[in-house]
């Protein structure tokens, strides 16, 4: 995308265009778009294709202030993974910890956990299940958070719980499924490969077995955000680009201020989470099959974003700083925009879903929300709450599973690991 | 019941293991064909084999099918066990099948069609090259081989309680004997299925069956009587029929349980195999659909893989005690567990499957995978 597109686009923002003139009912021209023309569009899918095939085989960097998975670029595939701690036993969980950490190692490098799928004692189960040998890593990130229900008594953590790891309020339309709910731990697993992401869990939950049981799980394919706004912005179940205005991953300040928890007079029961962040994790169903006999021009207004170029109302380019007004008041980009919600800003990394069926004909799938922010408090509920009050997109849309996680900052190198902070 | 022959396959990989970690087993020469091949040709109605005597270690068959059927080859232990099979051999090609054998008589069975008992010709294992075990390991072998024998002959009588009341046509003394009844086989069931022919007669389920088997005639055992007394509620000439049947297969099971080959590493993954069980048919109420009775199967596994396991922690504690504490821990906590689910600890009765909510059959469903990956490792803890 150009610089100068973009820097002349925007000078226009504060006047209305023709588009938001029209107003909602003229969906669908989409002069914007049609000006910007296919060029622009077949440069950046270009451009994220080499992106994705020069990182395909690359391996992550594990070790950091941060952990993996939150700002680094997001990869194509995901495997989420939610557990309760079943030992009761601290020490036995903090082994676990370091344990996983140590495996979590290697697999990001590609290697095998232990010493291997083969090789080893013909009477013993190999220590790696091996469907990764051969794979590249890509790309692949593990990032581990805590949730609410690790403080209680159990480990004595109660202390330590952090004001902001608050438990989620019940928003209105909410039809939470317990089964694929909360969980004492996660472990987010990203890849450009499914069978990466999805070896790097299983190996973990077989670790893990005695000590931890898997709660739920979800795979998601299609990235729906970026963080790198540069490539190619993803497109949502519904069709529609979604997380144009994402937190990029070189946007230091902005991470700094909406994302990473900071260190600063870092004491109380928040201190270790300093250089980590809060996550949330919304498993959002979506009736694609109502969605996909909606007009065009109702689908644009409902997203307040033009289809094809996701140019936001009245405006040319998807990048385009979005005028608020010119959309109708429900839509979803209007309530989502921090303007909206006194400045609420997260950072997005979502991936579309689709499980089979529910049973009646129709597809069980949509959209894995997740978002990473420095506290949900003034990031995802404000948003979540005047979404879930009034954005038009409610009618396709229902939340059906919800998990709330501390994201503690990363492993800084090979005798640290995941927690230690938070243990110590 | 499920795959029937994972036991013996598991049994003769472990001969082989040992043999192999003691470095003892050579290739034969060249003895069949210039590779040291044993050849065999399979015909619609011969079985040709080129030699009928070979030193013991590594033996190698070259399958020919010459025959106009898709056929099948084994190589039989005198009691019809497998040590090894090779399946699906269709007209006109080749197969190798290859076995680490001891010294003793074997049978090369070809089945045209791959069915029935197969064309066969008796063949020798010469020479010593049997691993050498230590004392504590053939001490825990004889005492497992002495808890089989005794699950097996204590199981006929109670077989018979529960089989005398349905041929009395007596429906709820039936229901009342059933569970019970199955008790010793479930404590050993890797060993029963090592005898592939008696399982799917005595503990197959309906979905057991295989394409072109009739329900009516061919299914047999105790979940075919299940079926009668929990769905259907009667019992009529057929179920007093398969009464007797289930008393003459028990029983010869029975008379076969002491020819069982069993091995320290076979008790171990046959431990392992247990807890697989529980995992696949247990734990999801598919064992018991009719009766749900599936946690009195469920505790008798257990308590027959605890059974290996107590026999082996000798070895195994000298070679990985984190290992065997590990177990110790594991099968407390299981056990506690399935406590829960009877208010007698003196009895067998527990509370029936369907009435344990999800929420619980996933706790059991974790006690399980808790045990089971540990126990995947005892094998390797006892051959180190």
């Amino acid at each position: 995308m150009s610089e100068t597109v973009d820097e002349n686009e925007s000078t226009g923002s504060a006047a209305p265009s023709r588009r938001s003139v029209i107003g909602w009912g003229g969906a669908g021209l989409a002069l914007g778009a049609a000006a910007a023309g296919g060029a622009a569009v077949a440069l950046n899918r270009a451009g994220d294709a080499t992106e994705n095939v020069a990182a395909a085989g690359g391996a992550v960097p594990f070790h950091g202030p941060h952990q993996a998975g939150i700002a680094s670029a997001v990869q194509d595939r995901l495997h989420f993974a939610a557990f309760d701690v079943k030992t009761k036993d601290r020490a036995e969980l903090i082994q676990l910890l370091k344990d996983w950490t140590r495996a979590a190692e290697r697999m990001t490098l590609g290697q095998e956990v232990g010493e291997g799928a083969y090789g080893g004692l013909p009477e013993a189960p190999p220590d790696d299940t091996g469907e990764a040998l051969g794979l590249k890593p890509s790309r692949l990130t593990l990032t581990i958070g805590f949730g609410p229900s690790l403080f209680d008594e159990r480990f004595g953590l109660k202390d330590r719980r952090p004001e902001a790891l608050v438990d989620l309020p019940k928003f209105p339309g909410d039809n939470l499924d317990r089964a694929r709910s909360n969980g004492d731990i996660c472990v987010q697993a990203c890849a450009d490969d499914p069978q990466v992401a999805v070896h790097a869990i299983r190996n973990l939950a077989r670790i893990g077995f005695g000590k931890v049981a898997v709660r739920w799980s979800q795979l998601g394919f299609g990235k729906t955000s970026s963080t790198t706004p540069d490539a190619q912005t993803p497109r949502n179940l519904f069709g529609f680009k979604d997380g144009t205005r994402n937190i990029a991953g070189t946007d230091t300040a902005r991470l700094e201020k909406h994302v990473w928890v900071s260190g600063k007079g870092a004491e109380g029961p928040s201190a270790w989470m300093a250089g980590g962040s809060y996550l949330v994790a919304r498993r959002i169903r979506m009736n694609v099959e109502i969605w996909d006999r909606t007009p065009l021009a109702e689908q644009e207004d409902i997203f307040g974003r033009d289809k094809k170029e996701g140019a936001p109302v009245g405006k040319a380019k998807e990048h385009d700083e979005p005028f608020l007004p010119a959309m109708k008041p429900e839509a979803h980009v209007r309530l989502a925009h921090p303007d909206s919600n006194n400045g609420a800003t997260i950072l997005r990394r979502g991936y579309s879903f689709t499980d089979g069926t529910d049973g009646l004909g129709r597809l069980d799938t949509g959209l894995f929300f997740l978002a990473y922010q420095r506290d949900v408090r003034k990031g995802f509920i404000p948003v979540q709450t005047s979404l879930a009050r009034s954005d038009v997109l409610n009618e396709y849309i229902q939340h059906v599973g919800s998990g709330m996680f501390a994201v503690p900052p990363g492993v800084r190198d090979k005798d640290d690991w995941w927690g230690r902070a938070l243990f110590s | 019941m499920r795959a029937v022959r994972l036991s013996v396959v598991t049994a003769a990989a472990t001969a082989a293991a040992l043999t192999a970690v003691t470095g003892c087993t050579e290739k034969s020469d060249a003895k069949g064909d210039a590779h040291g091949a044993v050849s065999v040709v399979a015909k619609d109605d011969s079985c040709e084999v080129s030699k009928k005597e070979f030193p013991a270690g590594h033996l190698e068959l070259a399958v020919e099918n010459k025959g106009s059927k898709v056929t099948e080859v084994y190589i039989l232990f005198p009691d019809d066990r497998i040590v090894t099979e090779r399946e699906n051999i269709g007209p006109g090609t080749k197969a190798k099948i290859t076995a680490e054998v001891k010294a003793g008589d074997y049978e090369i069975a070809c089945k045209p069609g791959m069915k029935g008992d197969g064309i066969r010709q008796k063949v020798k294992v010469t020479g010593g090259t049997t691993a050498k075990r230590s004392p504590e390991m053939d001490a825990a072998v004889a005492a497992y081989r002495q808890y089989v024998q005794t699950q097996a002959d204590e199981t006929l009588p109670k077989v018979k309680v529960f089989t005398d009341a349905v041929r009395a046509g007596n429906i709820e003394a039936a229901k009342k004997a059933y569970a019970d009844s199955r008790i010793g086989w479930e404590r050993t069931e890797p060993v029963a299925e090592s005898f592939g022919d008696i399982d799917p007669k005595v503990d197959v389920r309906e979905d057991g069956l295989e394409a072109g088997q009739d329900p009516a005639k061919d299914w047999t055992g105790w979940h075919r009587l299940e079926k009668a007394l929990w769905q259907d509620k009667k019992i009529g000439d057929r179920e007093k029929q398969l009464a007797d049947t289930l008393d003459k297969d028990l029983a010869d099971w029975v008379k076969r349980v002491g020819k069982a080959e069993i091995t320290p590493t076979s008790m171990a993954n046959g431990a392992k195999e247990l807890l697989d069980e529980v995992a696949s048919g247990k734990v999801t109420g598919e064992e018991e659909r009719y009766s749900h009775t599936d946690l009195v199967d469920f505790k008798a596994n257990v308590e027959g893989a605890q059974k290996s396991f107590e026999l082996l922690k000798p070895v195994a504690s000298k070679n990985d005690p984190k290992l065997v504490a590990e177990l110790d821990k594991q099968f407390a906590a299981l056990n506690t567990l399935l406590d829960k689910y009877r208010a007698d600890k003196t009895t067998y009765v527990f509370t029936p499957y369907d009435q344990v909510g999800k929420e619980q059959q996933k706790e059991l469903s974790d006690g399980v995978n808790a045990l089971g990956e540990p126990l995947s490792k005892l094998a390797a803890a006892v051959v180190k």
